[in-house]
């Protein structure tokens, strides 16, 4: 098991989770619509399967947010 | 319901004001439902008509929120033209189920109306502002 932080909340995951799997673990019902950053850097969509979380990662999940009147 | 210090409304409203014709926008940090500062932000559109966030923003009000021990509460935007209730857009938009929208209207120039608002599948339910004097 691996330790990361999440939205500033400590997690414990499996050990080479990908950033799918933790979008998944954490619902996130609309991925499409989070940015997310991995120790402060912003990451592609494209990227979300291939990159694994070590230990002491930092994620954040940010809902895009807009609208209009 | 959510808990407002009178100063940070006031503060949206001249936001509001300053940014007209455009819609302005920002978030509210705070511990549970008491908003304790605001932070404006940039609206990427530069619209009347619409508004949004830029992530890079969000980002760093969300760290700076954490060091101050605060969470990101509520997101506000104001609405030039027309009242203080989500439009579709706002509703379609409304992806975080957590936090609590506040639209601000300015639709009368004289007397801005401020309003909040939960918005989960597609639905949105007003909830009432407590105006906190400091």
């Amino acid at each position: 098991m691996a330790k990361i932080t999440v939205n500033g909340k400590t997690q414990e995951i499996e050990d080479n989770a990908t950033l799918a799997k933790l979008i998944v673990s954490n619902n996130i019902s609309q991925p499409d619509m989070v940015s997310i950053q991995l120790n402060e850097e912003f990451i592609l969509k494209n990227d979300y399967g291939s990159i694994t979380l070590k230990d002491g990662d930092t994620v954040d999940f940010l809902y895009f947010m807009g609208g209009g009147q | 319901m959510i808990i407002i210090p009178q100063n940070i409304i006031e503060s949206i409203i001249e936001q509001a004001q300053r940014e007209l014709p455009d819609e302005a926008c920002g978030l509210l940090a705070g511990k549970e439902n008491e908003a304790v500062k605001q932070y404006p932000l940039t609206n990427i559109d530069h619209s009347p008509e619409h508004f949004s966030f830029d992530p890079k923003e969000q980002f760093q009000v969300l760290r700076e929120a954490r060091k101050e021990g605060l969470q990101i509460i509520a997101n506000y935007h104001s609405h030039p033209e027309s009242p203080a209730r989500p439009s579709e857009e706002d509703i379609r938009l409304a992806y975080d189920p957590d936090i609590i929208y506040i639209i601000l209207s300015l639709q009368d120039k004289q007397s801005p109306v401020i309003k909040a608002f939960k918005i989960n599948n597609g639905k949105s339910e007003e909830i009432s502002i407590i105006q906190k004097t400091v």
